[in-house]
């Protein structure tokens, strides 16, 4: 597809009534950047965003649960974990969206398997191979002077960028550049596979010879990996060249055990991060133009386990903030009188909304095509 | 694969693996992985139908797909729908009714907890009548699995498959239905398919040359062979494998890895360059001099441009050892044109090499493209 076709195809989908309320999306196409911060290992969203008015969730959770008096109340019922203090300018500042009960129906509980389905987008026992991205970056392909279609920080997996996409995995982008020293530009493959593997040399070549690692920033990032990985990612959009999409990564989710220390820990490491980047786009203005949200495999069991832990769940609540997203609490609070036979939640979001809300309202594609069906964008962008 | 005498076997091992496929992820046994891999090792180049009876019956799979858990009046239909879908029939071919009712006959097929043994629970088995592919009766697993092989889309879905592995990514249907109905025929000896697609015309033909992409153990196994490389143990090859994408034991669904293009990415493409260029500059790590060795560790990795934490592979590494001269001594004294046809199953996509000798031709080679195809 040409650019011209690409910058036809965006305008139709976006007066195709995207957005509720017949708001048309401003074209942006992907001048505008997004973010993306997995927490793998599944974040417990019960004490996350915490329903701190329902008895409920003290009865299930005697031991591990945060107690009223110590939430960060967003409103009468719903309250942030204290580790997130972080979040609160944002949250007052209306560019935080919390969304609750984030899931999809028949859901697996398997880590490997659920993420899979996160991140093709597909249905609980369907097996797709290209990722979400992927399949929206090859209907509309991002402009050819970009480095890349997508970074992703930390970690080798290719993640929704898997099957097509433009997508480089850097560790950091010194260390990028300098192994990548080892492609070279090939010339044209004789069959397909040459011609696949030529094209992955060429993006990794255009990668090295855009991506950079100078930006100074005034910003200090926090002395952590995760840390480090959103210094990454302010770096990489910091580039002259543009990269539609950036994954970042935070580990250690998984919290069978003692899970208090470990999660309150992860969300101080997360919120930090997340105040760090926004601090470093406003400085090189680029915070109205990027759009950060958090993914997770899953949520975990609404019941405590006995190791003062939590089991392998169903939906989560999840996080969209920049300078353009409408802050609020989305989603409807945790149903904790309807756990299914297994205790887990219902999911109240499918996690396919939140990617409409992506590929229609922030970037003006044709979501449905992109996740083979139609899901229901929230309406959280501001124009 | 690294030490077989039978190579053809090994690699139809990991066929089989990435076909009947369970994972450690879920099965949590290596025991019971390990046998299964025996199994698969005992009918790699024997009857098919005698590997799908078996495998059906095998305690990792009954695990993996959850057939241990299945029993009558709560039928669990996870391994009924591989059995048709990935295992015989392929995708379309057969309807939900028939996973139903399949699921109905394995009821009962479970695993002894203690021995890891099969076992037959007979009061878990639904013993009624069944309806599958048109037929009915009071079939049990075994009657179903040999409903499934009666079926020449059975023969065509598998040929199917190793024409993928052997032969080319698309395979020329009118060859498959030709050589599927030979396999059929031949109460499913896998060795009859084999031989037929390895003496196709498509098998040599210009087109089909270079057509596929080496698997990540294809990559690593047939260098170290193709170079007669010693090791001091398997470690950072199975290091590098995982790093390619090919956890062995560990497939990352039921579908398997799924091959082809899949393998190469930014990520694994460079760590593949990474291993060759460390493959065949250990000679000239371990060979440089004191002075420049000051930095000792560090400066081998500085070297290696390795990242901290790498330590280990790279001493791994480094007890890796090939003998250039002598190999190079082999292959027409070194002759660039010759080592250019042992190490490449095409033209190199880049650069030629002609000029060049010695351990700069061999990395020259390796580094090219083309070097990633089969």
């Amino acid at each position: 597809m040409k650019r011209r076709d690409f910058v036809t195809t965006v305008g139709a989908a976006t007066i195709g009534a995207m957005l509720p309320g017949g708001a048309f999306a401003q074209m942006a196409g992907y001048a505008r950047t997004l973010v993306l911060v997995e927490l793998k290992g599944g974040n417990d969203g019960l004490n996350t965003v915490v329903p701190y008015a329902d008895g409920e969730y003290y009865g299930l959770r005697p031991n591990i649960g945060i107690a009223r008096d110590r939430v960060l109340q967003l409103d009468e019922r719903a309250g942030l974990h204290p580790a997130l203090d972080p979040l609160m300018a944002l949250w007052k500042g209306r560019e935080l969206a919390v969304v609750q009960g984030v899931g999809y129906p028949s859901a697996n509980l398997s880590h490997f398997r659920s993420i899979e389905i996160w991140d093709t987008a597909s249905k609980s026992h369907e097996y797709l191979s290209a990722g979400w991205l992927a399949r929206a970056f090859i209907a509309a392909p991002t402009p050819a002077s970009f480095a890349a279609d997508g970074v992703i920080v930390g970690g080798a997996e290719m993640g929704p960028f898997a099957g097509g996409a433009r997508a480089i995995a850097v560790t950091d982008t010194e260390r990028f550049l300098r192994e990548a020293r080892l492609a070279q530009p090939g010339p044209q493959g004789r069959n397909p596979a040459l011609v696949h593997i030529l094209k992955v040399e060429r993006d990794i070549v255009q990668a090295a010879a855009n991506l950079h690692a100078d930006h100074v920033y005034a910003t200090t990032f926090p002395a952590t990996p995760f840390g480090n990985a959103i210094r990454t990612a302010a770096q990489v959009i910091a580039g002259k060249s543009g990269v539609a999409a950036v994954k970042v990564s935070l580990n250690g989710f998984d919290t069978h055990n003692n899970q208090p220390g470990t999660q309150a820990r992860l969300l101080k490491d997360l919120a930090e991060g997340l105040a760090a980047l926004k601090a470093a786009l406003v400085e090189i203005g680029r915070w109205d133009s990027t759009l950060v949200m958090t993914y997770a495999e899953f949520g975990r069991r609404a019941r405590e386990n006995r190791s003062n832990g939590t089991d392998h769940g169903t939906a989560s609540s999840h996080f969209l903030l920049g300078g353009r997203v409408r802050g609020g609490l989305y989603g409807p609070p945790p149903a904790l009188d309807r756990l299914d036979g297994n205790g887990n939640l219902p999911h109240a979001v499918d996690f396919r909304d939140l990617y409409a809300t992506v590929l229609g309202g922030w970037w003006g594609l044709d979501a449905a095509a992109a996740l083979n069906g139609r899901f229901t964008p929230l309406d959280l962008i501001k124009a | 694969m690294l030490a077989t005498r039978g190579p053809l076997g090994e690699k139809m091992t990991l066929f089989w693996h990435n076909h009947f496929v369970s994972s450690l992820q879920k099965v949590r046994s290596p025991q019971l992985l390990y046998r299964q891999n025996a199994l698969l090792r005992s009918h790699a180049l024997g009857n098919f139908g005698g590997l799908l009876h078996a495998v059906a019956r095998d305690p990792a799979m009954l695990v993996y797909l959850d057939n241990a858990i299945s029993r009558k009046g709560q039928p669990n239909e996870n391994f009924a729908r591989e059995l048709m879908e990935l295992f015989t029939l392929g995708e379309g071919t057969y309807s939900e009714q028939d996973v139903k009712e399949a699921a109905r006959a394995f009821t009962g097929w479970s695993v002894d907890p203690d021995s890891g043994d099969f076992m037959f629970r007979q009061p878990a088995h639904d013993d009624g009548v069944k309806t599958i592919l048109g037929r009915s009766g009071s079939f049990d697993g075994r009657a179903v699995l040999d409903i499934l092989l009666a079926q020449p889309q059975t023969a065509e879905f598998v040929t199917g498959k190793l024409w993928r592995e052997f032969v080319s990514p698309v395979p020329d249907p009118v060859e498959v239905r030709r050589i599927a109905s030979a396999f059929r025929a031949s109460g499913y000896d896998i060795r009859v398919a084999l031989n037929a697609l390895l003496v196709s015309d498509a098998f040599y033909a210009p087109q089909n040359r270079a057509a596929l992409i080496k698997s990540p153990v294809e990559l690593v196994v047939g260098t170290l062979r193709q170079f007669d490389f010693t090791t001091a143990g398997v470690m950072p090859f199975v290091v590098t494998t995982n790093q390619l994408g090919q956890r062995l034991f560990a497939p990352p669904n039921v579908k398997g890895w799924p091959g082809g293009e899949a393998w190469i990415n930014s990520t694994t493409f460079l760590a593949r360059k990474a291993f060759l260029e460390h493959l065949f500059r250990v000679e000239e790590l371990r060979a440089m001099p004191a002075g420049e060795m000051a930095g000792g560790m560090d400066g081998l990795m500085a070297a290696a441009r390795l990242a901290p934490g790498q330590e280990r592979y790279l001493r791994a590494m480094l007890q890796v050892h090939f003998d250039s001269g002598q190999w190079l001594a082999r292959v027409n004294g070194g002759e660039a044109a010759a080592v250019q046809r042992v190490l490449l199953a095409a033209a190199p996509a880049g650069p030629g090499a002609s000029g060049m000798q010695g351990m700069d031709l061999i990395r020259h080679l390796t580094q090219d493209a083309a070097y990633q195809l089969k």
